[in-house]
């Protein structure tokens, strides 16, 4: 570890934090395909993961890594089915268009 | 020192995220979002969180995009998607969730310079061992419900991706 020459602002992580998960909301509104809005989801999640960690280390416990630990399985168990469901959208409409499958309107 | 670096990650990790929601192949995009989870994993490790970096570089850079890779690769998406994300990403889309988001970021933004707090991560190392203390202490509950929902991923993934071999076997 680099000893700590110079702390970083909690705020300064925060910023970046929102950064990046408002990056991830601009993603899942303006793509249409499937697969670009998972990827703006992981953002959204790693985004989350960020403010965890910086908590964490800021009150030195190691609670937030260990909610790390839980994105982290959360992330793998929704990309697995999440990537299931976009195979099965291209097989069955032969597009990765997420309007396609809009057919539940009330 | 440390916080240049730290500076320097978030500004990779910005840029990446940026170009990985505005390209049009979908490869190209998740090379960018690896680009992202590795400056991540940069900042894990200055926030004295070497553990968490190194699963944030096996797991998600490691795992999660090579999965993402492998369906991109199965559904074999050529140039005629280039043209057809070229059709979906029209040119005025991004203004108006720009906008909003923008909106969200100003109001998030006056919330934490009105907390007018200067408080400062000293990067303490936390390290290994007292995360497995604390995962198999107090949070021992939270590790099995995450087993269970690993299950329930497995069992999902395993039902959505048989039912598509089956179709395939029949034709």
């Amino acid at each position: 570890m680099i000893d700590g020459a110079g702390a970083i602002p909690l705020e300064h992580v925060i910023w970046f934090a929102i950064t990046l998960f408002l990056i991830g909301v601009v993603g899942i509104l303006i793509r249409r395909n499937v697969i670009f809005i998972l990827l703006s989801l992981e953002l959204m999640m790693n985004a989350a993961a960020v403010v965890f960690i910086a908590a964490g280390a800021f009150h030195d416990q190691a609670d937030g890594q260990v909610m790390f630990m839980f994105i982290l399985a959360l992330a793998a168990a929704e990309v697995a089915v999440a990537l299931g469901l976009v195979v099965q959208l291209s097989r069955r409409f032969k597009t990765l268009d997420i309007d396609a499958v809009s057919e539940m309107t009330g | 020192m440390v916080y240049w670096l730290f500076l320097v990650s978030c500004g990779i990790a910005i840029f990446a995220a940026l170009m990985a929601i505005t390209r049009l192949n979908a490869s190209h995009a998740l090379i960018y979002l690896v680009i992202t989870l590795l400056a991540l994993a940069v900042v894990f490790f200055l926030l004295g969180a070497p553990f968490a970096a190194a699963l944030q570089i096996v797991i998600y850079a490691g795992a999660i995009v090579v999965l993402f890779l492998f369906v991109v690769m199965m559904l074999n998406l050529g140039r005629r998607s280039v043209e057809r994300e070229r059709q979906w990403l029209l040119p005025g889309i991004w203004v108006i969730p720009s906008i909003l988001a923008g909106g969200l970021f100003i109001v998030l933004g006056i919330a934490l310079i009105g907390a007018e707090n200067q408080a400062m991560i000293e990067g303490e190392m936390i390290g290994p061992r007292r995360v497995g203390a604390a995962m198999i202490g107090p949070y021992v509950l939270g590790v099995e419900l995450a087993g269970i929902l690993l299950l329930a991923g497995l069992v999902g993934a395993y039902h959505l991706g048989r039912r598509y071999l089956d179709e395939r076997r029949e034709r």
